[in-house]
């Protein structure tokens, strides 16, 4: 059985201008001590699906139907003492700015601290041992000393590694990371997603990356979601992504981008704007924006159409015969 | 850096005179430390290179190393503490001179969100330049300069009269850079331009820049910190740390080749976008954080981080010296390393 079961998830914003249909029928698994990529454009529903998993949507954010099994246990319409506990012990999540999940009054000590009693059954001096440790595994140096320091003396990079020991500090089963180094120098960045893998390794957890940069996923993915107006509109391997995309949107995305192979040449870039949700299109929602779209495209969803045992795209463009 | 390897400098950007010479540039800024006692702040710590006409060089380095205030400096938006820098020869000095160098240098901002007022119509936040230059006859020859500038950058005539909030990121891009091209200049300081973008997105406007560039000749800094954008849109690049030039070379060799330890770890830690390579990498780990520009260390500044640091990186600092033709490092042991 998989750790995490997604399957037909729904998620809305019912706002003043309607109903902002932000996630659109999302289905996929994740195994455990796997690392698994989310990548799409901008307002694609990333950080939806992984807050609808949390269940910590904004106030206006529901999930409309759907099921989100973990372990076994379905979290849609789990009351919030189940969702306090699966937040706490069972799914950790970074976000992108460390610095609005660390408290700027507390020593960065008492808040890793705070984190484990909370959560796991340590006392004080157990908690103090359990802080350091962590810190010594997310490579902070000094760490005793870095304790009794408070998050801004902290760099950003250094933050953004208290944030990966403060989810770590608890074993959680699954890290959502939403763009846990879109923030951050590119030699800093290396090492956070180095020690991710590592410890990832180590305690086997699974991971959910949430990212745009293709490179990360290259870097850190087993498989990889692509997402497009709330839905997926492509899955599987990372190497079945990267050299056999298979839906139009993958591969409009593959060609803009620039890579060590088409330095000098036009980069293809995807015409037209992001899609807008409170207006999606009665067919594929990527139609309006495709090179290849056909009548069929316009009027039809294409369904999720199985391209081997590791990739499913839906796309028209796999039914038609070649 | 020595006046010999200066003039290699120039000299080995071919015989003709570069559009852009920059000459041992400083820029300072004073930091309150204390009761009426300043440090200085050594952002851009004695730089020099040339641009060539028709050429785009990237400047690349991590994030507080300078980068935008040597674009700024260079423009002098900010006068420089030390230094100078000649357009087409000739130094900037006077009041007159900067005046002069506005017309044929301006800049394209990074963050199309903050950098446009949002009080204005885009036709005049493209005109605006227009009018501190006097650079029309009558309200007509404006108007039309202006749509054609629209025409330029791929935005559509009839939104002319449109506030810049009404649009999207990408296309508030094309506002900043059609306005940065009213004055119809030689040489655009480009910073950080595509970062705050869409992938789909920014592979138009990096397009758009490369087709400008063919079209009104121009010559660009192009200031980023993505590795891939720069070395795609780039002829050269250059490399900063805590405020000085550590190397300068082709965009194809600095990328396969770098010479210098800290570029050799930048372009290692550059997440590339295929598996296969990404598994096959090496990376080297750099230890330790980027030190602050207020208490920059003795010697080489890259010296508490490099895994060649010797004793003379400690003590005094490396020349920025032409090491093969057309390549500037500087690094005591450029050779050992290599
Ligand atoms: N609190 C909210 N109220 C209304 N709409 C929202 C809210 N939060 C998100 N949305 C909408 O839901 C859609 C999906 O947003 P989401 O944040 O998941 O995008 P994303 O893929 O994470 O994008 P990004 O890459 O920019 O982080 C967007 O269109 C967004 O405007
Ligand atoms: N107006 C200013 N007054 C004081 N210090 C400044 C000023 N502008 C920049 N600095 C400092 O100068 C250094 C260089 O800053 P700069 O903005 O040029 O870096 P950068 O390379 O452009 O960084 P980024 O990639 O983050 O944009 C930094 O330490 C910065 O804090
Ligand atoms: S001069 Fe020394 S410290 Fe500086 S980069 Fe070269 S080897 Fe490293
Ligand atoms: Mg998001
Ligand atoms: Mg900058």
């Amino acid at each position: 059985m998989a750790l995490l079961e997604v399957k037909d998830l729904h998620t809305s914003f019912f706002t003043d201008a309607g109903e902002v249909k932000a996630v659109n029928g999302v289905t996929f698994q994740l195994d455990r001590g796997k690392v698994l990529g989310i990548v799409g454009e901008s307002g694609s529903g990333k950080s939806v699906t992984a807050y609808s998993i949390m269940q910590i949507l904004a106030g206006a954010g529901k999930i409309v139907s759907g099921s989100i099994v973990l372990d076994g246990m379905e979290l849609v319409g789990a009351d919030e003492k189940v969702m306090k506990h699966v937040r706490g012990n069972k799914v950790s999540i970074i976000f992108q700015d460390p610095m609005t999940s660390l408290n700027p009054t507390y020593t960065i000590g008492k808040q890793l601290m705070e984190a484990i009693m909370l959560h796991t059954k340590r006392n004080r001096k157990e908690a103090w041992d359990r802080a350091v440790e962590m810190l010594k595994l997310v490579n902070v140096n000094e760490p005793e000393k870095r304790m009794k320091q408070y998050p801004h003396e902290f760099s950003g990079g250094m933050r953004q590694r208290v944030m990966i020991a403060m989810a770590l500090a608890c074993e959680p089963d699954i890290l959502i990371a939403d763009e846990p180094t879109t923030a951050l120098d590119v030699t800093i960045q290396a090492g956070i997603l180095e020690l991710m893998k590592d410890i990832q390794k180590q305690i086997g957890m699974a991971i959910i990356m949430i990212t745009h940069d293709l490179g990360v996923v290259a870097q850190l993915c087993d498989e990889v979601i692509v997402m497009y107006a709330g839905g997926i509109c492509e899955q599987g391997t990372a190497d079945e992504i990267f050299y056999n995309p298979r839906h139009e949107y993958t591969k409009g995305l593959m060609r803009s981008i620039p890579t060590t192979s088409n330095a000098g040449r036009k980069l293809e870039p995807i015409s037209g704007t992001p899609i807008d949700l409170l207006n999606m299109p009665e067919g594929c929602p990527f139609a309006p924006r495709c090179d290849q779209a056909m009548n069929i495209c316009i009027h039809r969803k294409a369904e999720k159409k199985v391209i081997n045992s590791e990739h499913y795209a839906a796309c028209w463009m796999n039914e038609k015969p070649n | 850096m020595s006046d010999k390897s200066e003039m290699n400098n120039t000299a080995a950007q071919s015989g003709e005179e570069p559009i852009i010479r920059v000459s041992h540039l400083k820029e300072y800024f004073p930091i309150n430390t204390g009761f009426i006692r300043t440090k200085p702040l050594k952002a851009v710590d004695d730089i020099s290179f040339s641009i060539r006409e028709g050429e785009t060089l990237g400047l690349v380095g991590e994030s507080g190393c300078g980068k935008t205030t040597a674009g700024r400096t260079i423009l002098h938006l900010y006068k420089p503490t030390e230094g100078d820098v000649f357009y087409r020869g000739k130094p900037i000095r006077t009041k007159q001179d900067i005046t002069e160098f506005r017309k044929h240098a301006t800049m394209v901002f990074q963050d199309p969100y903050s950098s446009l007022d949002p009080r204005m119509t885009v036709a005049d936040i493209i005109g605006e330049p227009l009018d501190i230059h006097h650079m029309y006859g009558s309200k007509q020859e404006r108007r039309d300069k202006i749509l054609e500038l629209m025409d330029r950058v791929g935005l559509n005539s009839e939104h002319a009269a449109r506030y810049a909030h009404e649009f999207s990121g990408g296309q508030r891009q094309r506002v900043g850079i059609a306005r940065a091209l009213a004055v119809d200049p030689d040489f655009v300081v480009c910073d950080e331009p595509v970062s705050a973008l869409d992938v789909s997105i920014q592979a138009q406007v990096i397009n758009m820049f490369d087709e400008l560039q063919d079209q009104m000749h121009l010559t660009y800094l192009f200031i980023a910190h993505d590795l891939l954008v720069v070395r795609h849109i780039s002829d050269r690049i250059a490399v900063m740390y805590l405020g000085r030039m550590v190397e300068l070379a082709d965009a194809d060799e600095i990328y396969d080749r770098p010479l210098h330890p800290y570029t050799k770890a930048l372009m290692s830690a550059v997440p590339v976008p295929d598996p296969k390579v990404a598994r096959a990498n090496q990376r080297v780990q750099l230890k330790g954080e980027i030190p602050s520009p207020l208490n920059a260390p003795s010697g080489c500044p890259f010296h508490t981080r490099c895994p060649y640091a010797a004793d003379v990186c400690r003590e005094s600092m490396p020349a920025f010296e032409e090491v093969e033709k057309g390549r500037f490092v500087a690094c005591h042991r450029v050779k050992e390393v290599n």
